[in-house]
């Protein structure tokens, strides 16, 4: 049995504030296998970006109270010393961000900051890095590289700046990236192109993808494994089959059936009623219990556990596994 | 840019035309009395008033003496270019008054600038890395009290304490470099600039810091750290060009604001400086004394305007002109 790169134990980050303490993340466990595509889908609180953050150690300890492991090819990050972050940083974590208009410096051309990074985890020459840098762009298919290379990012369009972002990401060769909503703000059209390159860059690079997005549409082709977060919790897990046909969670049933479908007679979508819940004060007993459909006495009181479906497949839900069964036959897949 | 720049030249031309015109108009609406009788001494006849009248050239149409001085200073007037008159005071050309003063009081202005700067900037930058620190909270309220201090009380209570209670500074006035040797200029200097810098150096700290903070919470630095940067480049690199860049502006208008006269300073200090000056002309009614100090003004403040502006190109890539 291989190792996991990544193997996350009950992390809890929680940040203090005057109106009380937000539980972000609260008890997340999963492991991400070398190679493996990871989807990570909730809604936006959900806790899926900032459990990725604390993995990348981008969360302010002197803000958070961090607790739980995680485990990298080994190592605890988040007692690693910080020389031993800065160096795992960008060589073996890449991270793409969510807004490409945003996270490239305006001040620096593209090529500059993509050698920067190179640069900070190899002893190459200036030029060597700019090299790179340039066949990197090349890689991650922008036109004309060396031009592009020379360009600052407001010369570049939303699309291409997440292309560049990647080849940041990538220029190291990391076992592991983590695309926190890569395409959240990128045109459809774009954002299909995006998703691809993805793919094509993880079997030609052999990394890891840790793919966060609240879109159940992207995590279906692009990954391997998916889970479920809402309210600071893992509540569904699985493979791609296992959340697409056998789901086991109303959550996870909300999301499928509010996924737009070509093949339906009805005009509106379906929505999930209500709104996230405050992760200040999350519901006593399930989190999801105010806007399920199918809650009882039970959902009030208890947490429902993580508990296996079959195999790796787990779902936290107080109804019976054949009550489950039922309903995600006959009235989730049915209509979605 | 060349092209910018030429075209802005351009416009600080037009700009000074229109500021004379206004100075002008200012000056022969005010119900000041008539410049004639008041320089033609005591109990003048009505001749030697018109004599004096003459002399100044009070006696031609407002329009042909606004001509006059004009096209002097932009060409040249008896005294050499560019034509500034001459003083209805002093009965001497004004060029080397106005000179003078401008060199004095730009030793003023650049040396606060230089104190501000080196105490502003980096205290605003410690206070935004270690944000509501003690440090931070001291700083700050420094800020507040150096912002709530108008010169005028701190001067003369700086004047007090420094040279004529504890007699470690000598005391006000002017001691040129040239003549007097650096340690009489640097000592009489030293106490303007630190009162003058206290004002700038405390609103530039809370500048410095608020911008900083701005910048720290933006995405590119997320990206910065996951880059694997060592704290201290992040920081550096790519924190503070940023958040310096803002700073640029209001520090070119700020020193040509000072340089345009630190009326209340040179007071207090007795530093023979252009906005001392200016306050005496207007209340001799000097009026070309009035329109040069009020042109050197114009031509400090346009150029900075300028100067910023092109500053400004070079520090941030998005900015262009056309």
């Amino acid at each position: 049995m291989p190792e996991p790169i990544l193997d996350v134990k009950d992390l809890r980050v929680h940040f203090p504030t005057e109106d009380g303490v937000v539980k972000a993340v609260d008890g997340v466990s999963f492991t991400i296998m070398p190679g493996e595509t990871l989807g990570v889908v909730g809604e936006s609180g959900s806790g899926k970006s900032v459990t990725f953050l604390t993995v990348m150690g981008l969360i302010n300890r002197r803000s958070a109270i961090v607790e739980g492991q995680v485990l990298f090819q080994g190592e605890d990050l988040l007692t690693a010393p910080k020389e031993d972050l800065q160096a795992i940083r960008g060589k073996k974590i890449g991270m793409i961000f969510q807004d490409p208009m945003t996270s490239l410096h305006p001040f620096y051309k593209v090529g500059d900051q993509i050698a920067e990074a190179i640069r900070t985890h190899e002893k190459i020459s200036k030029k060597d890095a700019a090299e790179r840098a340039v066949e990197m762009l090349r890689r991650v298919g922008i036109p004309r590289p060396e031009e592009r290379a020379r360009q600052y990012p407001h010369e570049f369009s939303g699309g291409m700046r997440q292309r560049a972002m990647i080849a940041m990401a990538l220029s190291l060769s990391p076992d592991l990236l983590i695309a926190d909503e890569p395409t959240t703000a990128l045109d459809v059209t774009v954002q299909a192109q995006i998703l691809d390159l993805v793919d094509r860059l993880q079997s030609e690079f052999n990394t890891a993808v840790a793919m966060i997005t609240h879109d159940l549409g992207v995590v279906a082709e692009h990954c391997d494994q998916i889970q479920v977060m809402y309210g600071g919790r893992v509540v569904e897990t699985g493979t791609a089959d296992d959340i697409y046909y056998q789901p086991r969670m109303p959550y996870t049933w909300g999301l499928l059936r509010s996924m737009p479908r070509l093949n339906t007679e009805e005009e509106r979508l379906h929505q999930i009623r209500g709104t996230p819940p405050s992760l200040i004060h999350l519901p006593r007993g399930c989190p999801f219990n105010p806007r399920c459909p199918y809650v009882f006495d039970r959902c009030h009181v208890d947490v429902p556990e993580l508990l296996p479906v079959d195999g790796h497949h787990a779902a936290a839900c107080h109804l019976t596994l054949e009550e489950r069964e039922r309903i995600a036959e006959q009235e989730v897949l049915e209509r979605a | 840019m060349l092209r910018y720049v030429i075209r802005r030249l351009i416009w600080v031309v037009l700009v000074l035309v229109v500021i004379v015109a206004v100075t002008y108009s200012i000056f022969f609406l005010l119900p000041a009395g008539d410049p004639a009788v008041r320089f033609a001494g005591k109990a003048p006849t009505p001749e030697r008033i018109e004599q004096v009248r003459v002399a100044f050239g009070l006696d031609k149409p407002v329009y042909q003496q606004f001509y006059t001085f004009t096209k002097n200073l932009f060409l040249g007037d008896q005294y050499g270019w560019p034509g500034l008159g001459q003083s209805f005071v002093l009965r001497q050309p004004l060029k080397p008054v106005i000179l003078e003063r401008t060199l004095v009081t730009m030793q003023l202005a650049i040396g606060a600038a230089i104190v501000w700067l080196l105490v502003g900037i980096p205290i605003g930058i410690l206070s935004a890395l270690r944000p509501h620190s003690l440090f931070d909270r001291g700083a700050m309220f420094f800020a507040l009290v150096g912002i709530s201090m108008p010169v005028f009380f701190i001067g003369p209570l700086a004047l007090y304490l420094f040279s004529y209670q504890w007699e470690i500074l000598p005391g006000s006035g002017y001691y040129p470099l040239a003549e007097e040797g650096f340690g009489p200029w640097f000592g009489h200097f030293i106490l303007p600039w630190c009162v003058l810098a206290l004002l700038y150096a405390a609103f530039y700290a809370r500048l410095s810091r608020a911008n900083l903070l701005d910048t720290m919470s933006e995405d590119y630095m997320r990206t910065a750290r996951a880059k694997g940067l060592p704290e201290r480049r992040v920081i550096v690199h790519h924190a503070l060009r940023a958040s310096l860049v803002p700073i640029v502006t209001v520090f070119g208008l700020d020193l040509a604001g000072l340089l345009a006269g630190a009326v209340i300073t040179e007071t207090v200090f007795n530093i023979p400086g252009i906005g001392q000056y200016a306050v005496r002309s207007v209340f001799s009614s000097d009026l070309y004394a009035i329109l040069d100090v009020t042109i050197v003004a114009a031509i400090v403040v346009a150029l900075a305007n300028l100067v910023v502006d092109i500053v400004y190109a070079f520090l941030d890539p998005r900015v262009r002109y056309t």
